[in-house]
C-alpha cells in the first residue's frame, strides 16, 4: 500500500487553563490518501479544528500542548522538523481555507495585493519572477474561481465584494499555490444555502481538475454526503467512525453516528429526532473508557473502563465501537 | 376554522443609510392563525429579521398595518402597552448575545416576572424553579452565569425568559441556526411541545427550509424584503412553485436518496443576492432566474393565489390560476 | 434549601474569584504593579508610623544634618534644612494617592452616567447636547487649564484637584458613551426592552455591568496619570505647598542642587514613577481579570 499523503498518528492534544488540563484530543487516528476528498464531520467542540491547527502548526502554545503523537505529510514527521521547515511545508504542500471569508482577507490591502504576495512565496519562491508572471498567474488564479472581470477585481478591497465572492478568493489564493493538500475548515458556513451551492460546486470541480486531496471540516451531514467520498465522524477528541461516504450514509454503524443522522430534520418530513442525549463531556475531567458512553443508548459495562480501538466492520469501514467486536 | 391571531398588511420598513434607503421589507402582506407556526424562510438580506423585529416592536414601520388580536399594534414601540408586550415576545437568534453575561439565570428570569408583576416576591423564587422546569434544566442552574453554560442551555434559559410572561404569540429568530443539530433537535422538540402545552402561535425565521418542513404549518418565502411564496408546508415542499423556492430547495444538501427524490430538479443556482440598497428593477429575482422574460426586467408581479391557501409572487402564474390548479388536481 | 442555596452561591463567588486570580497571576508585571500599589498604599496610609521620622514632614530645621547624602541613618540622604527625604517621601505617597482618589471619586460616577445615558439615547439631541459638551471640556489642554484654575484662584493642592476633575471626567463619558452605544444593540438588551423593563434597568442594571471592566482599568490607569499631573503641578508650585512634602515639590526644591546633591530630586522622582508605573501595571491586569471567560 502507498504511504497516505497526510496521516495523523495517535495525536493528543490538550490546554492548561485554571483548575487543570483540558484533554481536547484524545488519541487522533486519520489518514488522507492522494487525490482524496475526505470529510471531517463533528459537532461544535469535538476538536475538528484543533486537529487542524495541530496539523498547520498554528496551535496557540501556551496554552497548547502537545503530550502524544505525530503527523507525517509526504513521510516527514511535521513534528519533528523546526518550524522554519513547516514554512515551507505549508507554503508548498498544505494550504487552508477558514470559515470566515472576511476575517482571512486583510481589510486594507487590495485583492490584487494579497493575491500577488501569495503567488510570490508560493512555489518557485526564491526565483526572481517577473511581476508581469505574477500579476498574470493571480489574474488567472481568479479566473479559475469564476470571477467576473478579475481585473477589475484585482483593484478592489475585500469590503467591496460579498461573501461568497470572498471566499472564492481565498479558495483562489488557496488553490494558486499549487500545493498538493487543501484543508478547508468549514467554507460555507458564513454562506446563504445558493451561494454554498455554488461554492462547493466550484470547489469541487477544481480540487478535481488540479487533482488535490482536500480535507473538508464541516458540522454539516448533508454537505460531506454531497461532496466527500470518504468521512471521518469524530466526537470529543476522536475518530469513532470511518467509511467510505456511500457505505456511512446507507448503513451508519456508531450510536452516535446514528444519533447525529437521526437528529438532522429531512426533507421527508418525519420529524426530528433527538437522537443523542445529554451533552458533550467536560474536557477537564472526560469520561473513562469510552467518552461517549455517559450519552450511549447501547453502553455496556465494557465501555466504561477500555477505550475502543477501530473495530473493521465491512469494506474499508471502521467503527471505534465494543458492539462491533467480532 | 381557526381565528387569525395577527395580520400584517402591506409593511414596510426602510432605513436610511449612507448609501442610500435600504427597503428592508416593502411591502409584505400575512397572517397568522392561533395555535399555528409560520414559518418565514429567507437568506441573508431578505428581510425577514427586520419583519420580527417589527413585530417585537424593536422597529416601528415605516408603512403598513400590524394587527394583533383585533388592534393595531404597528405603532410607536415606546408607547406600546404593558399588556401587549406582556402578550408577544421574542427568542433571539444568538443564544451567546441573548443573555447579559454579567447576570445570574435567576436575575434574568425573575426580570420579566417583576416587570410585568405576575407574581409577589415570595412566590417569584417558585415561579424561576417553574420556568426552569418547564424548560428541562436543573434547578440550581439559577445561581449559575450565561458563560459557564452551554449554547443549547442558554436557548433554553432564553425560551424560559420569553414564556415568563405567559405571552400567547412567540417571534423564534432564528433560535437554532447557532447550534448542532442535536442541540437543535432537543430545543425545537421543546417548543413544540410547548406549543401544545400552553397553545402559542409561533412564527419561526429560519433559512433552514428542510427544518421547516417537519415543524411548521404554513412556509413563507421571502427575498429582497418581498414576499415570493406562501403555502401550507405539505403543499409548498410538494409543488412548489416560485423559481427561487425551486432554486432555494435544490440548493440544500441532504443526507439520503430519498430526500434526494423529493427535491425539485437540479437547478444550479447562480448568481448572489443584490445589495437591498440597490433593488433590480422590476422583479428583483430576475437577474437570477432561470426562467426570466422580459417582462420580469420591467414588472413587478403582484402576488397570485394558484390553490387552496398557496400564493405565489411570479409572472409566470398572473392569471395562471386555473391551470397551476389543475396541474395540481393530476397529482 | 435556602441555606444550600447559598452555600452554592458563595462557593461559586469564591470560584469565580480563585479564576480571577489564576487570570491575573498569569502576567508577572501585573503582580509588581499591584505590589507596588499595595507598599505605596501602606507606606501613605500608616506614614505616621513607618516613616523614620515623622516630624520632618512639616516646618522642620536642623541644618546641622543638611544635605546629607544616603547613608544608614538617612536612607535616601536629607534635604537643605536638614529634612529626611525617605520620611517626606511617605508623606508624599499620601497627598498623591489622595489627589488620585479624590479626582476619581468626583470625576467617575458624574462621568459614566452622561457616558451611559448619551449612548444608550445615541442619535437624540440628548446624546448630541451631551456629547457636544463632551467635546468642549476634551478641547480644553488640561495642564493649561490647571494652571489657569490654580493661578486665579489660590493655588493649593485642593483647587489642584478641582482643576484636575473638570477636565477628567469627559475621557470617562466617551468611554461609556462608545460600550453602551454599541451594547444598547446586544440581544440581551433588546430582549429586556421587549419585556417592558425600565429605562433605569436597563441603563444600571443590563448595561453598565458590562461597561464595568473598562471602567476600572481606565481608573487604575489614570490614577497613575492623575499623580502624574499633580506632581507637574507640584512642580511648578500650583500644588501642594511648601512646607507640605509634595514629591512633584521636593523634585522642584532639589532640582538646583543637581547633580552634587542628586538624591534631594532623585528619590522622589523615583517615588513618582513607582506610583505611577504601579497603577499602570495593575490597569493592565485587571483588565485580564475582569475579562468575561468562555467556559
Amino acid at each position: 500500500m502507498i504511504a497516505p499523503l497526510l496521516e495523523i498518528k495517535n495525536l493528543h492534544v490538550g490546554f492548561d487553563i485554571y483548575g487543570g488540563h483540558l484533554k481536547v484530543l484524545d488519541g487522533v487516528t486519520f489518514a488522507v490518501g492522494k487525490g482524496a476528498k475526505v470529510g471531517l464531520v463533528g459537532e461544535t467542540g469535538c476538536g475538528k479544528t484543533t486537529t487542524m491547527k495541530s496539523v498547520m502548526r498554528i496551535l496557540p502554545i501556551p496554552p497548547g500542548r502537545l503530550t502524544e503523537g505525530e503527523i507525517f505529510f509526504k513521510e516527514s514527521d511535521l513534528l519533528r522538523v523546526n518550524l522554519k521547515k513547516v514554512r515551507g511545508v505549508k507554503g508548498k504542500g498544505i494550504s487552508m481555507i477558514f470559515q470566515d471569508p472576511t476575517a482571512a482577507l486583510n481589510p486594507v490591502f487590495t485583492i490584487g495585493r494579497q493575491l500577488m504576495d501569495v503567488v510570490k512565496y508560493s512555489k518557485g519562491a526564491g526565483e526572481n519572477q517577473a511581476k508581469d508572471t505574477i500579476k498574470d498567474r493571480a489574474i488567472n488564479a481568479l479566473k479559475d474561481v469564476s470571477m467576473p472581470d478579475p481585473e477589475r477585481i484585482m483593484e478592489n478591497y475585500p469590503i467591496q465584494l460579498s461573501g461568497g465572492m470572498r471566499q472564492r478568493v481565498c479558495i483562489a489564493m488557496a488553490l494558486v499555490t499549487g500545493s498538493e493538500l487543501l484543508i478547508a475548515d468549514e467554507p460555507t458556513t458564513s454562506l446563504d444555502v445558493t451561494i454554498q451551492d455554488q461554492v462547493l460546486r466550484l470547489l469541487g470541480n477544481l480540487v478535481e481538475e488540479k487533482r488535490n486531496s482536500t480535507i473538508l471540516i464541516t458540522h454539516s451531514l448533508g454537505i460531506v454526503r454531497e461532496w466527500t467520498d470518504r468521512v471521518y465522524v469524530m466526537y470529543a477528541g476522536s475518530m469513532v467512525e470511518a467509511a467510505p461516504t456511500k457505505g456511512l450514509f446507507s448503513n451508519p454503524l456508531h450510536p452516535y453516528t446514528q444519533g447525529l443522522m437521526k437528529a438532522v430534520p429531512k426533507l421527508t418530513g418525519e420529524g426530528i429526532a433527538e437522537g443523542v442525549p445529554g451533552r458533550i463531556p467536560n474536557y477537564l475531567n472526560p469520561p473513562s473508557g469510552c467518552r461517549f458512553h455517559p450519552r450511549c443508548p447501547h453502553v455496556m459495562r465494557i465501555c466504561e473502563q477500555e477505550r475502543p480501538p477501530f473495530f473493521n466492520a465491512g469494506s474499508d469501514h471502521q467503527v471505534a465501537c465494543f458492539l462491533y467486536k467480532e | 376554522m381557526t381565528e387569525e391571531i395577527l395580520t400584517v398588511k402591506d409593511l414596510k420598513k426602510y432605513f436610511l443609510t449612507s448609501r442610500g434607503t435600504v427597503k428592508a421589507v416593502d411591502g409584505v402582506t400575512f397572517s397568522i392563525k392561533e395555535g399555528e407556526m409560520l414559518g418565514l424562510v429567507g437568506e441573508s438580506g431578505s428581510g425577514k429579521s427586520t419583519v420580527a423585529y417589527t413585530l417585537v416592536g424593536i422597529y416601528q414601520p415605516t408603512a403598513g398595518e400590524i394587527t394583533f388580536k383585533g388592534q393595531d399594534i404597528g405603532k410607536d414601540f415606546s408607547k406600546r402597552l404593558k399588556p401587549l408586550k406582556k402578550d408577544i415576545q421574542i427568542v433571539f437568534q444568538d443564544p451567546g448575545s441573548s443573555l447579559n453575561p454579567r447576570r445570574s439565570i435567576k436575575q434574568i428570569l425573575e426580570l420579566p416576572l417583576k416587570v410585568h408583576h405576575i407574581s409577589s416576591n415570595k412566590g417569584i423564587i417558585e415561579q424561576v424553579a417553574k420556568l426552569l422546569e418547564m424548560v428541562e434544566l436543573p434547578l440550581d442552574y439559577q445561581y449559575k452565569y450565561p458563560q459557564a453554560i452551554g449554547g443549547g442551555e442558554k436557548q433554553m434559559v432564553a425560551v424560559a425568559r420569553a414564556l415568563a410572561t405567559n405571552p400567547s404569540f412567540v417571534v423564534l429568530d432564528e433560535p437554532t441556526s447557532a447550534l448542532d443539530v442535536s442541540v437543535q433537535a432537543k430545543i425545537i422538540n421543546l417548543l413544540m411541545r410547548l406549543q401544545q402545552r400552553l397553545n402559542l402561535t409561533y412564527l419561526f425565521i429560519t433559512h433552514d427550509l428542510s427544518l421547516m418542513r417537519n415543524v411548521a404549518t404554513r412556509v413563507a418565502i421571502m427575498y429582497l424584503g418581498k414576499m415570493c411564496e406562501v403555502a401550507c408546508t405539505s403543499e409548498f415542499f410538494q409543488n412548489p412553485l416560485h423559481p427561487y423556492t425551486q432554486m432555494l430547495l435544490s440548493s440544500i444538501p441532504v443526507v439520503s436518496d430519498e430526500e434526494e427524490m423529493l427535491k425539485p430538479k437540479k437547478i444550479l443556482s447562480r448568481g448572489e443576492i443584490p445589495s437591498p440598497v440597490n433593488v433590480p428593477p422590476g422583479c428583483s429575482f430576475h437577474l437570477r432566474c432561470p426562467e426570466g422574460m422580459e417582462l420580469c426586467s420591467q414588472v413587478d408581479p403582484g402576488m397570485v393565489e394558484v390553490g387552496e391557501e398557496h400564493t405565489v409572487r411570479c409572472h409566470l402564474f398572473q392569471g395562471a390560476k386555473i391551470a397551476a390548479s389543475t396541474s395540481q388536481g393530476e397529482e | 434549601m435556602e441555606r444550600s442555596a447559598h452555600a452554592t452561591f458563595w462557593s461559586r463567588k469564591l470560584e469565580g474569584f480563585g479564576r480571577g486570580w489564576y487570570k491575573f497571576s498569569r502576567n508577572p508585571l501585573s503582580i509588581i504593579g499591584l505590589i507596588a500599589v499595595l507598599l505605596v498604599s501602606f507606606l501613605a496610609t500608616f506614614a505616621p508610623f513607618v516613616a523614620p521620622y515623622p516630624k520632618h514632614a512639616g516646618v522642620f530645621v536642623n541644618f546641622a544634618e543638611a544635605s546629607q547624602p544616603p547613608s544608614l541613618r538617612h536612607l535616601f540622604g536629607t534635604d537643605v534644612v536638614g529634612r529626611d527625604i525617605l520620611s517626606r517621601i511617605f508623606f508624599g505617597f499620601r497627598f498623591s494617592l489622595m489627589l488620585g482618589v479624590v479626582v476619581l471619586t468626583l470625576v467617575v460616577p458624574p462621568g459614566v452616567i452622561l457616558g451611559l445615558t448619551a449612548g444608550y439615547f445615541k442619535g437624540t439631541w440628548i446624546d448630541t447636547v451631551i456629547m457636544r459638551i463632551t467635546d468642549i471640556f476634551v478641547a480644553v489642554p488640561p495642564l493649561i487649564l490647571a494652571l489657569a484654575i490654580c493661578s486665579v484662584l489660590s493655588p493649593n493642592i485642593f483647587h489642584a484637584m478641582i482643576a484636575v476633575s473638570l477636565m477628567w471626567w469627559p475621557w470617562y463619558t466617551r468611554l461609556v458613551y462608545g460600550l453602551s452605544s454599541s451594547l444598547r444593540n446586544e440581544f440581551f438588551v433588546q430582549a429586556a426592552e421587549v419585556t417592558g423593563a425600565s429605562r433605569l434597568h436597563i441603563l444600571f442594571k443590563e448595561i453598565l455591568p458590562n461597561c464595568l471592566s473598562p471602567i476600572f482599568t481606565k481608573m487604575s490607569l489614570d490614577m497613575g496619570w492623575v499623580i502624574l499631573i499633580g506632581a507637574s503641578l507640584s512642580f511648578v508650585g500650583l500644588g501642594v505647598q511648601p512646607p507640605k512634602p509634595g514629591l512633584g515639590t521636593m523634585v522642584a526644591d532639589g532640582r538646583i542642587y543637581m547633580p552634587d546633591q542628586w538624591w534631594i530630586t532623585v528619590f522622589p522622582a523615583f517615588a513618582i514613577m513607582l506610583v505611577v508605573l504601579g497603577f499602570n501595571l495593575l490597569g493592565d491586569g485587571l483588565r485580564d481579570l475582569f475579562a468575561v471567560e468562555e467556559v
